[in-house]
């Protein structure tokens, strides 16, 4: 263990960490089972200190912090020596470390859906953390201050939100209530594990800024687990990158983002697919992190790494600083080689070529798709004996647009704003409630029973998540065939389609007989495409393909599309979450906010100058994976949460959250409350807003 | 929230009626009531037997769907389920009967509840240890053993004991001693004496299905990320799994609970029998074997009811437990 040094590389005055790690092991199983999920982790957290760590899944950095925590299963053998404020925890009895849980280090999990009991009332939640640790707290007592921590943390009319049941809050509701029980007890070390994962990006937004005021409040050190490097580059003061159980790189956030030395954290920042160029190919991070069961000699990250050498997989690395910069170590025998400059960083991962320029094959830009007016209602109904309906919830509340063959088409909203339901409503081929979807020009609500069943050829899907969407007891040339011998194709056909697919997105056909367990996340995302594309259909309808994977593997997948549409001039409707992705594939983007669009126009025009407050709320929420950009820019933040589906709001429904319609004055606010915005052209883009061309928000953002 | 029962309840209401009318058709069509007449000396003239038979509305000259009107309007506009083979009012056997039944049936379920959710529970928590493997296969063994084979075990271990001690400690013949004087402890201790044996029986067999079920509603929750936000607030183990664990995995067991009533009923019909209890489970068995049709569909009505009872009471302890579905 080294001196405890502050983030600029200077000796820090005799500081005691709040938390000393050192070389800590957590082995599962025995035998030929074992499975080293963290092998020699030594770090140390300062008080008050924001210490990011990141890594892919499976890297072993929520094992390690559940270890300091006491919270692994008996199974679990843990190694090493864990100190918390100079006491050691590995050697502290359970009934100890119930003492010091919840009051000295506490923890936010990541699904906040499930991580509070569904039976007590949010309120009681909080108190009974407070009252465990204050024996001489009445219960009016905790209950009252549980209301406090309620307001503290952001929610509104705390006073009945505290007699709510957690079925009753929205996600990021809920996770400002596990903000709340975590600050209870103002502890000294509050631990994160992946708590904005689960959440919209204007949500995580919103925690994250919970998360620092927080912190602020409470003085405490803050441990956050993520694999999502923007979220760490704005908040955190030094960053540790973990790989297969290790640490492989750790320093101050600044040194980690601008001069990776480790060629897996260059790898991670590259392949992230950012905000700012949209146009450039992603640099793929090939390969897949190794099994932790049965662990090579030599640096695990070896058979990834394009600088190997066959040193490399003699030893592995021990994490080593330098000497001008002692605190930023990285774990790689060629960290000198990158860090002194010899090794320029891009072309350590150098982005790889165009595939193909120019139009896609055989693609003439007219429209294949096109939806006007589309409307989808459910009826809301209530009453136990005789149902009446009480409300409508409006999913899909009269949308349009085009889509052009060779096209990709993003939609992107907040969970809850119909995008799912958008495109269940095109793959459905049926007459919709209201409005025309057309595909290649012809009128879906005309098709006759069996040409339904011929055009379901034209369009496919992928979907989120390949480990569900997959049926695990088929082997995959049967997953991908499947969607052939629906349309009656010969045996001996389907298995040269197969091979041919299997070839086309990355796959070697000899796995054909294999099952899907024996794929990785990404591997099982290209048996998806392959899937959709065996019917060599001319739409493809992506609904979140890659917000299950890995960053690493996510920009292979992203690649993949693009050279496939290229190859096959496909169309896309390509449904995400996250904005960085769909700017860097969509050629359209339409914004969706309950269940309408309020902004539609080509990917530049919405991604630098968006028009509509909800889209540059949207966009500035995203975090940008570049500290000293992330500390200046300021955000638009949205209050609170999606409003429900089944309000009835009058004027622009966007109102009750809009940034602006705060700035605005009050004749102009008018307006908003009476008029229902429809979609105008401001500057080649179609906007929903009445005050589209102010930049009143715009100006006070530059202005704070 | 009462809306939710009262749904629920409506919807029971149904199934018990319509339970009782196919146990009266299906009693009607299955059972001969002159037979009864037929050995005996001297023999009744099939005129007789044909006036008996009118008189307890069970002529199979008539047609079953016009017989079940005729029991169904006298069952709605007087309350009556017919007359018995022996001349008696079925409801008036009936109330006579049914504290009999009711009082070793519900203690005999809520004993054998609260010990499978112990020993459920205990399985959960001690998953694999000896302990778990003990109560599991203590669990099989029991739900394996047919209920009158308990019983009687228990009557021999009773016997012995009583033998050992030269008293007589544990009385298992009958609901009480006859011909017993005292004052009303007496009376009443004597009463919990005869309780004791049919009771155990009952509650093991309950006790093992329970056992099982709570064992894996248990384990889904411990593993639950609520147990470990409660342990990461500083509670220990056991306190998290009873304050944030049971409580959950008690919700799927309130359902079952209502089946296995309807279970135990068939499980209390042998125990009655084997303990010579003058309950329901033996008047049901009785009126089978007496060709009695009135008894048969009464005693159906009444099992009927208590499910409908039972299936309720789930409902309301499932809607008191869960908050999500209050509405």
């Amino acid at each position: 263990m080294t001196e405890p040094l502050t983030i600029t590389g200077k000796r820090a005055p005799a500081v005691t960490p709040v938390l000393e790690v050192d070389n800590l092991s957590v082995t599962f199983g025995r035998g030929a089972n074992e499975v080293k999920a963290v092998r020699g982790v030594s770090y140390h957290v300062n008080p008050g200190e924001f210490l990011g760590i990141v890594g892919e899944s499976g890297s072993g950095k929520s094992v390690s912090s559940m270890a300091v925590m006491g919270l692994l299963p008996s199974s679990a053998r843990i190694r090493g020596s864990v100190r918390f404020q100079g006491r050691s925890l590995l050697e502290c009895s359970d009934a100890e470390l119930s003492g010091i849980r919840g009051k000295d280090i506490s923890m936010i999990f990541q699904d906040p859906l499930s991580a509070l009991t569904p039976v007590y009332t949010v309120g009681h939640q909080i108190a009974e953390g407070l009252l465990l640790h204050d024996k001489k707290l009445s219960r009016q007592g905790a209950a009252a201050r549980a209301v406090e921590l309620l307001k503290l943390v952001g929610i509104p009319s705390p006073e009945r939100r505290a007699e709510a049941f957690p079925h009753e809050f929205s996600g990021g509701m809920r996770q400002r209530a596990m903000i709340a029980i975590a600050i209870a007890n103002d502890p000294q070390l509050i631990i994160a594990d992946e708590p904005t994962t689960a959440l919209d990006v204007t949500i995580q937004a919103q925690i994250l800024e919970v998360m620092q005021e927080a912190k602020e409040i409470t003085g405490a050190a803050v441990v956050l687990i993520t694999h999502d490097l923007g979220v760490v580059a704005g908040n955190a003061d030094r960053i540790a990158v973990m790989y297969a159980g290790r640490l492989v790189e750790t320093g101050g956030v600044d040194e980690v983002f601008h001069a990776p030395a480790m060629p897996y954290t260059i790898g991670l920042l590259r392949s992230m697919p950012s905000m700012a160029s949209s146009q450039s190919r992603l640099v793929p991070l090939e390969g897949r992190p190794p099994s932790l069961a049965a662990l090579p000699p030599g640096c695990p990250f070896a058979p990834r790494c394009p600088l190997v050498i066959d040193a490399c997989r003699e030893a592995e690395p021990a994490l080593s600083g330098t000497e001008e910069h002692p605190t930023h170590q990285a774990a790689c025998i060629r960290s000198s080689e990158i860090t002194s400059g010899k090794l320029t960083r891009s072309e350590v991962f150098p982005r790889p070529a165009p595939v193909l320029e120019g139009a896609p094959a055989g693609t003439d830009g007219r429209e294949v798709l096109s939806l006007k007016g589309l409307v989808r209602h459910f009826p809301l109904l209530k009453g136990a004996v005789f149902k009446r309906q009480i409300g409508t919830v409006r999913a899909v509340d009269g949308v349009s647009f085009e889509l052009g063959s060779g096209q990709t088409l993003g939609l992107v909203g907040e969970s809850g704003c119909g995008k799912s339901t958008t495109i269940m409503e095109i793959l459905e081929l049926a007459k919709p409630q209201q409005g025309q979807i057309r595909v290649n020009g012809v009128d879906v609500a005309d098709l006759s029973k069996r040409d339904r069943l011929k055009m379901r050829r034209d369009i496919q899907v992928v979907f989120q998540d390949p480990m569900a969407s997959i049926d695990p007891r088929l082997p995959v040339h049967d997953v991908i065939a499947e969607p052939l011998t629906v349309h009656g194709v010969s045996k001996k056909d389907q298995q040269r389609k197969v091979a041919e697919m299997m070839e086309l997105v990355g796959l070697d056909p000899e796995m054909a007989s294999r099952y899907p367990h024996e794929f990785s996340g990404g591997q099982r995302q290209r048996i998806g495409i392959a899937r959709a594309l065996v019917t060599d259909p001319k739409i493809l309808v992506l609904d979140e393909p890659v917000s299950a994977l890995d960053v690493s593997i996510q920009a292979g997948v992203i690649n993949l599309l693009k050279d496939l549409q290229l190859q096959l001039g496909l169309s896309y409707v390509f449904v995400a979450h996250d904005l960085a992705v769909v700017h860097h594939i969509a050629d359209h983007v339409a914004v969706m906010y309950l269940g309408r669009i309020v902004e539609y126009g080509t990917s530049d025009d919405v991604f630098s100058r968006p028009r509509h407050p909800y889209t540059q709320a949207l966009i500035s929420a995203v975090p940008i994976p570049d500290p000293a950009l992330e500390r200046t820019r300021v955000r638009v933040l949205l209050d609170g949460d999606l409003p429900s589906p089944t309000d009835d709001i009058p004027g622009c429904n966007f109102r009750s959250r809009c940034p602006l319609y705060q700035l605005l004055p009050e004749e102009q606010r008018l307006r908003c409350r009476d008029e229902d915005p429809s979609l105008r052209t401001v500057d080649d883009t179609s906007v929903a807003c009445h005050y589209a061309e102010h930049d009143a928000l715009i100006d006070t953002v530059a202005k704070r | 929230m009462i809306g939710f029962v009262v749904k629920r309840f409506v919807n029971y209401f149904i199934l018990t009626a319509i339970a009782t009318l196919l146990a009266y058709v299906l009693a009607s069509l299955s059972l001969n009531p002159a037979q009864r007449y037929l050995g005996r000396n001297p023999q009744p003239s099939p005129e007789v037997v044909t006036s008996i038979l009118n008189g307890l509305g069970v002529n199979p000259d008539i047609p079953v769907l016009e017989r079940l009107w005729i029991w169904l309007s006298n069952l709605v506009t007087h309350g009556s389920l017919g007359i018995t083979v022996d001349n008696q009012q079925v409801t008036d056997v009936i109330f006579a009967r049914a504290g009999v039944s009711l009082r070793l049936l519900i203690i005999g379920s809520i004993i054998g509840a609260v010990l499978g959710v112990v020993f459920g529970v205990w399985g959960a928590v001690k998953q694999y240890r000896v302990s778990d493997q003990l109560v599991s296969y203590a669990s099989f063994t029991v739900g394996a053993t047919p209920t009158f084979v308990i019983g009687v075990v228990l009557m021999i271990l009773a016997t012995g004991l009583n033998g050992l001690t030269g008293h007589q400690l544990i009385n298992f013949s009958g609901e009480y001693t006859a011909g017993l004087q005292g004052n009303f402890l007496v009376l009443f201790g004597d009463r919990i004496n005869h309780l004791i044996l049919p009771t155990i029986t009952l509650s093991l067999t309950a006790a093992a299905g329970y056992s099982r079920y709570q064992r894996s509603a248990m384990l889904d929750v411990l593993s639950a990320d609520y147990i470990r936000t409660a342990r990461s607030k500083g509670m220990s183990r056991n306190s998290a799994l009873v304050k944030h664990g049971v409580r959950i995995a008690l919700i799927p067991m309130s359902t079952y609970f209502a089946y296995s009533f309807a279970l135990l009923l068939t499980g209390a019909t042998v125990v009655e029998l084997v303990f010579s209890w003058h309950g329901m489970g033996e008047y049901l068995v009785h009126s089978v074997q007496q060709n009695d049709i009135n008894g048969v569909a009464g005693s159906v009505m009444f099992a009927s009811i208590l499910v409908l009872i039972a299936g309720t009471l789930s409902e309301v302890v499932y809607a008191a437990l869960d908050p999500r579905v209050r509405v």
